[in-house]
């Protein structure tokens, strides 16, 4: 097989998909006019706000996780292992479920009300706009950030902590000299990937927007599809998505190649700064915010399922019906990202390490990424006006959702198998080419004993984002076809709080049991923990 | 026989025999450098490559088990122009400094592979990887894993899957510069054996002069991408020719 042939059959499905979606829409859109749209001032507010969101929610999550990575990097604490695990895994949290916890703190009766009422200053109503958006992306994001600070910070040869240890350098020659240089060459990178995120976040900006003020252009793209249908519109707002994220994101990608991502470890090494005053207590101020932020509403969230209509709740057969709708939905969105960002590796794979052509290999993985930048409503449109013609439109709705979630899964696919696939690679390509191992008794005897773990993180991680996403759902959610997000999201739209406590915690839970089933089942834990250790062989 | 200088310095090549391994004018380049070698080796022969870091070595290696793509030139072994063949098709077996085995695979298995990549081995294919791991010392070995062996056990797991997969070639990439001195000369004077009892013909990159004595008749200096110079090892490190080598080598002991 050329190296060349599993890349591009993905890739040429991902473009085939783009493609037609913003051509169909295109066409079908009656007396469709791009200039007559981009003339409109509402379309420049709203990518103006989008802008102004991104930047700040991106220079929020960066400046609040240097830090906290600094913390964890020379704290020991009770319970900081549980928050490393929560920090590797903060983006497959389902988003309405953490949008629910964020209401339950910050929220007009929420605790942090309940106590300003209680100290006699009276409530404070500050979540819905600008502000709750930057707490919601803070929430996903900063611990994201850190976690890659972390790693870069671990990667540190520990003889340069020694070395500063002997000459007695001081905390922030520390950082001068040794943290800020790790965290530089990831930060372009990172910070690139969260603008994406930002600039591109649906479900945050929606429930906790607050209103027309507060719109980025994905909600404007699916509020012109949902409630104006109006195509012309929706593909002029996911054109100019596409052209100015993508070139803001391209431009940051230049300054840096993003670090491969895996699992940190969390090793504390010994480090000559750990005892000063000032150092402890800007730690322990980071800490306490990382609680406050991230904790305190995932604990709402637990406290909140507890309720007096969780028996109720979880007797009805609808929710059931959506439990069984978004298993499905998220294990075969799973697999196809995981299909399609394993067959993009292994070509780019071989680019890099048999062909020495790094900035090429990194090219060809660059589409999985920028596909983030592509509004999921409009794919999800496109391809229903496309096939609408050939196929039962009530038949149409599940198979468009598994492919968009696939699609949007695919960067994370991507981050968290091209590194171990490249280091299997460089342990062992010599070796199977020098014995003639390759195809199916490669696959059978090298890659799956070597690659299952991060295989089995890349398909936990992909199925768990889909099954917490409320994205396209929200477009084609009917009565007969609703996933736990959709019901959730309808629950705290229509003010039936308890009733959405009872939601989003069977939903954390669900999330959470899907992604040790397959990360555990897969990686086969107890399997790999030995081999690791082996694997300086 | 002798590895001949491309530049003509050593020029003039004394065959005992027809040569096994023939590299002809074959050039590579990595980055700004750029490589050309030629070489001569005669079937049985033992040959060092010597050099600095960086120089090339391993990649005259790499081009010869056909890792690499050379730009122009050819690799002949046995009579047969290998240039355009992969790396499993052609007669040679590599040994590499590290991850020469499968972590998660037993020695046995690591050995099987040499005789069927599918590791699905019939009686007799089963005995001869017994009998390989006991020619090299591990015969109670089988059933462990490398992380449950040393490294220098590992290197001759190694070395008994070259002895099955039976190629008239073997290339060494230091594959002992890693272990304690004593055992690293117990294992030259392992592969010295072998290479009797087979009559293998071995080509091993060394940055140490004290490999290339121990086990090699001739010798080759790697320097820039070119062989600078070649010929009976002794010679050669006491000649001290060019200054590149002198360099390499060292001030004299006093």
């Amino acid at each position: 097989m050329p190296w060349w042939l599993p890349a591009t059959s993905a890739l040429c499905v991902v473009a085939a998909v783009v493609g037609g979606a913003l051509v169909a829409l295109g066409v079908a859109a009656p007396g469709f006019d791009i200039a007559g749209n981009l003339d409109d001032a509402y379309l420049w507010r709203v990518v103006w706000f989008t802008v102004l969101q991104a930047s700040l929610s991106t220079l929020l999550s960066v400046a609040l996780a240097i830090p906290v990575a600094r913390a964890m990097a020379r704290r020991q604490f009770p319970g900081r292992g549980l928050l490393l695990r929560l920090f590797s895994l903060s983006l497959v949290i389902p988003t309405i479920v953490a949008i629910f916890g964020i209401a339950a703190v910050h929220g007009r009766s929420g605790w942090v009300n309940d106590v300003l009422v209680l100290l006699g200053i009276g409530r404070a109503n500050y979540l819905y706009g600008l502000t709750g958006i930057l707490i919601g992306h803070c929430f996903f994001n900063m611990p994201f950030v850190a976690r890659i600070l972390l790693q870069a910070i671990e990667s540190v040869p520990p003889e340069s902590w020694r070395v500063a240890s002997q000459f007695g350098l001081r905390s922030r020659d520390l950082f001068r000299l040794i943290e800020w240089p790790a965290m530089r060459t990831v930060l372009p990178g990172v910070a690139g990937l969260v603008f994406m995120l930002c600039f591109t976040s649906f479900a945050v900006v929606l429930t906790l927007g607050g209103g027309p003020k507060a719109t980025t252009l994905e909600v404007a793209v699916y509020q012109a599809l949902r409630f104006d249908f109006d195509l012309g519109r929706a593909v002029t707002l996911a054109l100019v998505q596409l052209l100015l994220c993508g070139a803001i994101v391209l431009a940051v990608l230049q300054l840096a190649v993003p670090g491969t991502t895996a699992l940190t470890e969390g090793r504390l090494y010994e480090r000559p700064d750990t005892g000063g005053r000032l150092g402890r207590a800007v730690d322990g101020l980071a800490l306490l915010l990382t609680g406050a932020l991230v904790v305190l509403p995932l604990i709402a969230v637990a406290v909140a399922g507890f309720n007096a209509t969780a028996a109720e709740v979880l007797a009805r057969p609808a929710l059931w019906h959506a439990v069984g709708q978004s298993l499905v939905i998220a294990l075969s969105a799973g697999t196809l990202a995981l299909l399609l960002g394993g067959a993009i590796l292994i070509s780019s794979r071989s680019l890099r390490h048999r062909l020495g052509r790094p900035a090429a290999a990194a090219r060809l993985e660059l589409p999985a990424s920028l596909i983030l930048v592509v509004p999921p409503f409009v794919l999800a449109t496109g391809l229903f006006v496309l096939l609408r013609q050939v196929a039962d439109v009530f038949a149409l709705g599940m198979p468009l959702v598994i492919l968009v979630n696939a699609l949007m899964a695919l960067p994370f696919v991507v981050r968290f198998l091209g590194g171990p696939m490249m280091e299997e690679a460089q342990r062992h390509d010599r070796l199977c080419q020098s014995l003639g191992i390759a195809g199916w008794n490669r696959l059978r005897l090298v890659e799956w004993p070597g690659l299952r773990r991060p295989i089995g993180l890349a398909l936990a991680v992909a199925a768990t984002l889909s099954l917490g996403d409320l994205g396209v759902i929200a477009l084609f959610g009917s009565q007969d076809f609703a996933t736990l997000p959709l019901l959730l999201y309808q629950a705290i739209g229509g003010f039936r709080m308890t009733e959405a406590a009872v939601i989003a915690a069977l939903l954390s839970l669900l999330c959470l049991a899907l992604f040790l089933v397959i990360e555990g089942g897969l990686g086969g834990l107890g399997a790999f923990r030995g081999l690791r250790r082996h694997r300086h062989v | 026989m002798a590895a001949s200088a491309r530049s003509g310095v050593f020029g003039g090549t004394v065959m005992s025999e027809a040569p096994l391994l023939q590299v002809e004018a074959l050039s590579f380049r990595y980055e700004d450098m750029t490589m050309v070698f030629d070489l001569t080796l005669g079937r049985g022969d033992c040959l060092a490559v010597l050099g600095p870091s960086g120089a090339g070595k391993s990649t005259l290696l790499s081009l010869i088990a056909g890792f690499e793509k050379p730009l122009a030139g050819r690799v002949v072994i046995a009579g047969q122009d290998v240039t355009a063949r992969k790396p499993a098709d052609r007669p040679v077996t590599s040994l590499f400094q590290e991850h020469n085995l499968f972590a998660h695979l037993s020695a046995e298995e690591n050995v099987g592979l040499g005789l069927d990549p599918g590791l699905r081995l019939d009686a007799a294919q089963r005995r001869a990887v017994a009998e390989a791991l006991a020619r090299v010392g591990l015969g109670d070995f089988g059933r462990r894993h490398p992380a449950q062996l040393s490294g220098g056990q590992r290197q001759r797991v190694a070395l008994a899957r070259s002895l099955v997969r039976d190629r008239p070639l073997l290339l060494l990439d230091e594959p002992f510069s890693a272990l304690d001195p004593g055992l690293r000369l117990e294992m030259l004077d392992l592969v010295r054996q072998l290479q009797a009892e087979r009559g293998l013909t071995v080509v091993m990159v060394s940055h140490n002069p004290q490999d290339a004595l121990r086990i090699a008749g001739h010798s080759a200096f790697v320097y820039d991408g070119r062989i600078l110079a070649a010929g009976p090892t002794r010679a050669l490190l006491e000649a001290r020719e060019p200054a590149e080598l002198r360099a390499f080598l060292g001030p004299e002991p006093a």
